[in-house]
């Protein structure tokens, strides 16, 4: 196979010289045309990788996967390839520019801009004057190996086919089930019905005497008479209806399983379980001070600025498995935050984003997230719940009251390397004699703690 | 047949409480007055508003305020600016282990997602190709300083936005000094060395003062939590 691939490898770089050969009168054809060459050259090979086809031609074999190491080493922090980004796309630059140009400019841009080069001034001032970093390391090979991928064309994924049963979740499928289910029900009382008549019917017909009930004292008046019995039955109806009633005003605003549809949605699943970036980087408040904040979008832009789009795979699993395109999702963030992605820049027109709140302690208890979070080191996810798996956030804990005080009797208060509470520590743990103390016994049940 | 029409009636009635709950909507509440706030809350919407913000009860500050604890930082948000900070700016806070643990800390939390614990560049975004071309703090094309680690926390570069509003000056700091850290890791040379902590224990004037200037908000509220214990 590999010699295969090497002869063809061979081939195509004959090709090429030919091709070059050719090309030489025809220097100053449009573009269009070295293009054509580049899709036949394309077509004929079996890999994903291009080479150069214009006037100045690499010496030896271009790699393009070492070139694609290179430039996703160094280049794609400002560079894409199709898109521009903090620098200009890179899609073909090999074309754009001259080839020891590049070599200079790669090395050290801003010695070619001081040197009053045309071109070099005129692009740097196009892209606000950001400066490129200069690569001194790079060789020539390294970087013809680099623009050799930046003629890679653009992969394009067709979407996957959307099944229409499966897209709407699986809401509506159980309910269909339920209500075939229902019918089955229905269906079987109805049958038992007409058997039962027919067998009656049967029983009639042969002459086979029914035993008829005999007339006894109807079911009522004997439990009527019943002392004994209407009054443990009283006793348990009104028990009954105090643990229903009971169990029915504990759950008045408990939340528990709140999730609201959000105006943009955003998957924790992909940002803190997959790519596990962590809970205070975007909700850097909770570190100190007493809520934990909605991160402000110019928080979402430090890493959007640069994902314009997901990868096809996560686009992909967004549509067939929850029927989000997350794609249409990052835009709303751009026009929320007014980013133009063609300019990359701020437009200025701004419309905040309404999102839902989802955790809400009444007005009358008093929850500070810094005292949990910095001081007692609780990880959000014993409150929250597994954050990082749930693609829709929902309200994990019922945050109750029962519920808070039964965190604080269970759960030892951490005290070392806590100068906070090196003293209190100290003479409660005389006062219980014992050596850990739970948030409790440090005065986390007094009422005054959470309802000033 | 009235014995099936009473299961029907309490089995229909059973699954309407069970569906009760709507998990698109909260749930309903007891004498709401109590549960809801007299002030305005935060990020509330508020009719008041309506002709300031459009409704939304959070504002910018007043032009020129200041907040609490935040020093003027002077060089501007520019190729020259960041130049200068770079040769100019130099790390106010001591080297102790403390500023280095929260360094480490403040670090793994805002920079590690792409910078890499290590520092070389090899973040998980870096590894799952979300983000790509981090360089390594040894990268010899850029001259990585205090002064440019801290410009660049407080105005971004180029793809790298600003991390002013996430944290705050003495953070910053600490970043700073355990990026330099690393940096000497990856390049193989000696690591900052730490002031005598013996000096820290005791409460060295010096050093204390320079971080209660600089902490602020953050300070004040440990105390806070300390007084209301000794209560």
């Amino acid at each position: 196979m590999t010699t295969f691939y090497n002869q063809l490898r061979a081939k195509l770089m004959d090709n090429n010289i030919t091709d070059r050969m050719e090309k030489v009168p025809y220097r100053n054809l449009p573009k269009k045309w070295s293009f054509i060459a580049l899709v036949f050259l394309l077509t004929f090979s079996f890999s994903q990788s291009a080479f150069a086809s214009t006037s100045f031609l690499p010496t030896q074999a271009v790699d393009t996967a070492a070139g694609e190491k290179l430039f996703k080493a160094n280049c794609a922090a400002c560079h894409k390839l199709y898109k521009p980004a903090t620098g200009p796309a890179l899609f073909e630059v090999g074309d754009k520019y001259d080839r020891e140009w590049l070599y200079k400019w790669i090395r050290n841009s801003q010695e070619l801009v001081k040197s009053g080069d045309a071109t070099a001034v005129k692009l740097f001032n196009e892209y606000n004057q950001s400066v490129m970093t200069a690569f001194p390391t790079l060789t020539n090979e390294d970087i013809d190996n680099i623009i050799a991928y930046t003629y890679t064309k653009k992969k394009t994924v067709a979407p996957p086919p959307v099944d229409p049963a499966t897209a709407g979740g699986g809401g509506i499928s159980n309910n269909i089930i339920l209500a075939i289910l229902a019918l089955m029900f229905l269906m079987l009382i109805i049958v038992l019905v007409l058997v039962n008549k027919t067998l009656r019917r049967f029983a009639e017909a042969q002459g086979v005497e029914l035993e008829e009930k005999e007339k006894s004292t109807p079911i009522w008046k004997a439990f009527v008479e019943n002392q004994f019995l209407v009054l443990s039955t009283s006793i348990f109806l009104l028990l009954a209806a105090g643990y229903f009633a009971y169990g029915w005003m504990s759950q008045i605003d408990v939340n528990q399983g709140y999730a609201p549809v959000q105006p943009i949605h955003y998957s924790h699943r992909i940002h803190a379980g997959v790519n596990k970036i962590d809970c205070n980087y975007c909700h850097s408040s909770a570190r100190k001070s007493k809520t934990s904040g909605i991160p402000s979008l110019n928080v979402c832009m430090n890493c959007h600025k640069n994902i314009g789009e997901v990868a096809a795979e996560t686009l992909a699993e967004g549509q067939s498995e929850y029927g989000v395109d997350y794609n249409a999702e990052i835009q709303k963030l751009y026009a929320a935050v007014g980013w133009d992605e063609a300019t990359q820049s701020y437009t200025g027109e701004e419309k905040p984003v309404k999102w839902v709140r989802i955790h809400n302690l009444p007005d009358f208890a008093y929850f500070n997230h810094s005292q949990h979070v910095t001081v007692a080191g609780v990880e959000c996810q014993t409150c929250h719940g597994p954050v990082e798996e749930m693609e829709i956030l929902e309200q994990h804990a019922p945050l109750t009251m029962g519920w808070c005080i039964n965190c604080h009797r269970e759960t030892n208060v951490n005290v070392a390397d806590n100068e906070y509470y090196e003293k209190i520590h100290e003479e409660l743990s005389k006062k219980y004699g014992k050596e850990r103390l739970t948030a409790a016994e440090m005065g986390g049940l007094e009422c005054g703690k959470c309802h000033y | 047949m009235k014995r099936i029409l009473t299961i029907a009636l309490l089995f229909s009635a059973s699954i309407t409480m069970v569906s009760c709950f709507d998990s698109d909507k909260p749930n309903y509440q007891y004498m709401p007055n109590m549960y809801k706030p007299v002030g305005y809350e935060t990020y509330g919407e508020y009719e008041v508003f309506d002709n300031v913000t459009g409704g939304s009860e959070a504002m910018l500050p007043a032009p020129n305020s200041i907040p609490r604890g935040w020093q003027p930082y002077d060089y501007p948000d520019t190729n020259e600016g960041r130049e200068l900070a770079k040769v100019e700016l130099t790390n106010p806070l001591p080297v102790t282990q403390k500023n280095l643990d929260k360094g480490k800390e403040m670090y793994d939390i805002y920079c590690g997602v792409c910078h890499g614990d290590k520092g070389d560049g090899q973040g998980i975004l870096v590894k799952n190709e979300k983000i790509l071309g981090i360089p390594s703090y040894a990268d010899p094309g850029r001259v990585i300083t205090e002064g440019g680690t801290y410009h660049v926390q407080m105005f971004g570069l180029n793809s790298m936005g600003s991390y002013a509003s996430q944290t705050n000056e003495e953070e910053r700091w600490q970043i700073t000094m355990h990026v330099m850290n690393l940096k000497a890791a990856l390049e193989g040379t000696a690591p900052l060395e730490i002031v005598a902590p013996a000096e820290d224990v005791d409460g060295g004037i010096a050093a204390t003062d320079e971080t209660e200037t600089l902490e602020g908000g953050d300070t004040q509220e440990g105390d806070d939590h300390e007084n209301e214990e000794q209560h």
